[in-house]
């Protein structure tokens, strides 16, 4: 994979910021850039088959559904699912968390329960389970980390009892791209009796995943971070587990029949889809899935642990910069969250762009694991499969130009 | 370009603050935040007499947010209540664009003028005078409600 040939496709990136700097894009942590395959899809599908999906009888409506449906079936087999039941389609890892939290949470928590998550969770994979919790009377527990952010599964051990009713944690940091042993951690979770979720919205873009090999009961796909459209993913869960779990959302869609006082709802994954779903943007995600396939996500992750060792090496030279996670890139993703000595990210993420290196400064909604790092917050550089060494050099050349202000 | 906004004056304000420590007996204080960037200050203030005796700050953040902070205590120190207020509608006005700063009225403070070019930035330099203004009025300031 030639990440030089691969950046062509993505038409953001030949842009210039209105200093006319070229875009350093080292933000796809955040949200990724498209190629112009996704773009194409999207309005491919609006400008020849925009309809409602499952409702028309009409042959406009039937190749809708047909292309909603492919995107569904795409994304089943890109993640080792076993088939396209298997994918329920919503806005990504937010939603689908909050789903599960609720349709399987509030049925299946109680008091004496527990809910185990780590301390490395976005605040998507947090804040859901407080509510919960509260709502339930189980108790939120925290895996500890290591200071490097390594997840040790001694540490899981310790906190997994037969309490543990549900394991949650992330398949890569979205701060330090740390990768926690999910097979293991799947393994401990089940002996215990529990479900196990990943949190897949910074893994699933950036490494193979095979949901049968890791284990896991839920996998929750952000669309916008694998160079799909924002608002497209869903949440893989087994029909097993489907079938059990209360619906989330009622509306349109997700039933049977309506009657007065009651409703019957539709198998799963239909379910969990109340309502008009993100139609061309599930098809865009489709498309993207196809792009990184052709690519080939062996490739894809080997390009980034690249690139990672690249950007560790050329920090350490520039000295005075402190990076956060493993120094080790074949034990971590493609984000790197620093700090320069004297200088506020704050500051940092400014003077860069003003050299047009697009950086994320703050807390990466990662609170609790900032207060575990003690810093109130980090620059965090991240990359895809359109970064390549030439944007770390920049990045680089910036950080210097932070230095003359600070040192 | 960017020694527009880094300028000398600032930093200097970042790497010595002034009043940075908390008062003991302060006749009143409050703690303001920024929740996107983690920027916070505590603010304190003794007020004798309808004047602001004294001001001082504690926190951290970006050097803006604390350089902001560390030049209000000097501007504010001193002054009738009538003319903090003042003072912080001249400085808003400022940070919104509105009006040019005037170096007779903010001092160091004018240095600030460069942040209103990078719209991400203003709220932490306001951060400190909502900090400020709610202390006198005695309640908690938060940068992200007030923008």
């Amino acid at each position: 994979m030639d990440a030089e040939i691969v950046r062509k496709d993505f038409p953001l990136l030949e842009r210039t910021t209105s200093k006319g700097k070229p875009i350093t894009y080292l933000d796809s942590a955040a949200t990724s850039q498209k190629p112009r395959q996704v773009l194409d899809a999207v309005r491919e599908f609006d400008e020849h088959y925009n309809s409602n999906v499952h409702r028309g009888v009409y042959e406009l409506a039937e190749q809708a559904t047909d292309r909603y449906e492919g995107a569904r079936s795409k994304i089943a087999s890109f993640i080792g699912a076993s088939g396209p039941e298997t994918i329920v389609f919503n806005r990504g890892t937010t939603e689908s968390v909050n789903l599960v939290a609720y349709a399987w949470g509030r049925k299946f928590l109680g008091e004496g329960d527990e809910i185990l998550i780590s301390e490395l969770e976005h605040h998507s994979n947090i804040v859901p389970w407080q509510l919960a919790a509260r709502a339930t009377g189980a108790a939120l527990k925290y895996i500890p980390v290591t200071d490097e952010g390594r997840v040790e599964i001694d540490a899981v051990e310790a906190a997994i009892s037969d309490r543990t009713k549900l394991v949650a944690i992330t398949g890569q940091s979205n701060v330090l791209g740390v990768m926690p042993p999910l097979e293991e951690i799947g393994r401990l979770a089940h002996a215990a009796g529990a479900r196990f979720l990943v949190d897949g919205a910074q893994l699933v873009p950036h490494a193979p995943v095979d949901v049968q090999a890791i284990g896991c009961d839920f996998l929750t796909i952000s669309g916008h971070k694998m160079l799909g459209p924002t608002a497209s993913g869903g949440l893989y869960a087994t029909t097993e587990v489907m079938e059990e779990m209360d619906v989330f959302l009622g509306g349109g869609e997700m039933i049977e029949e309506v009657l007065k006082d009651e409703a019957t709802y539709k198998p799963p994954p239909y379910k969990f889809e109340a309502g008009t779903p993100n139609i061309s943007q599930e098809v865009g995600l489709g498309a993207a899935v196809d792009y990184l396939e052709a690519l080939g996500m062996e490739a894809v992750h080997a390009h980034e642990v690249e690139l990672t060792a690249y950007a560790l090496e050329r920090l350490d030279e520039l000295g005075g910069v402190r990076v956060f996670g493993p120094t080790d890139a074949t034990e971590r993703g493609g984000a790197i969250s620093f700090w320069v000595e004297g200088s506020h990210p704050h500051d940092v993420a400014t003077i860069l762009d003003e050299e047009g290196v697009c950086v994320r400064a703050g807390h990466h909604c990662a609170q609790v694991l900032m207060r575990r790092l003690e810093v109130p917050a980090t620059a965090r550089a991240s990359f895809n499969v359109y970064t390549t060494r030439e944007d770390v050099d920049r990045l680089v050349e910036g950080l210097e130009k932070v230095k003359a202000v600070f040192g | 370009m960017i020694d527009e906004l880094y300028r000398e004056v600032i930093l200097d304000h970042y790497k010595s603050p002034r009043n940075k420590r908390g008062i003991e007996a302060a006749t009143c204080s409050s703690h303001g935040n920024n929740p996107l960037c983690g920027d916070e200050v505590t603010v304190y203030a003794n007020v004798e007499d309808g004047q602001l005796a004294e001001a001082a700050f504690e926190g951290q953040g970006c050097s803006i947010s604390q350089a902001s902070a560390s030049m209000m205590t000097e501007a504010v120190a001193g002054r009738s209540l009538d003319e903090v207020h003042s003072l912080a509608k001249e400085f808003r006005a400022m940070m919104a664009g509105e009006a040019e700063p005037s170096e007779d009225e903010l001092g160091d403070l004018a240095a600030l003028r460069g942040v209103v070019r990078y719209p991400a930035r203003i709220k932490c330099a306001v951060l400190a005078w909502d900090t400020l203004e709610q202390a006198l009025e005695g309640g908690e300031a938060r940068g992200a409600a007030a923008h």
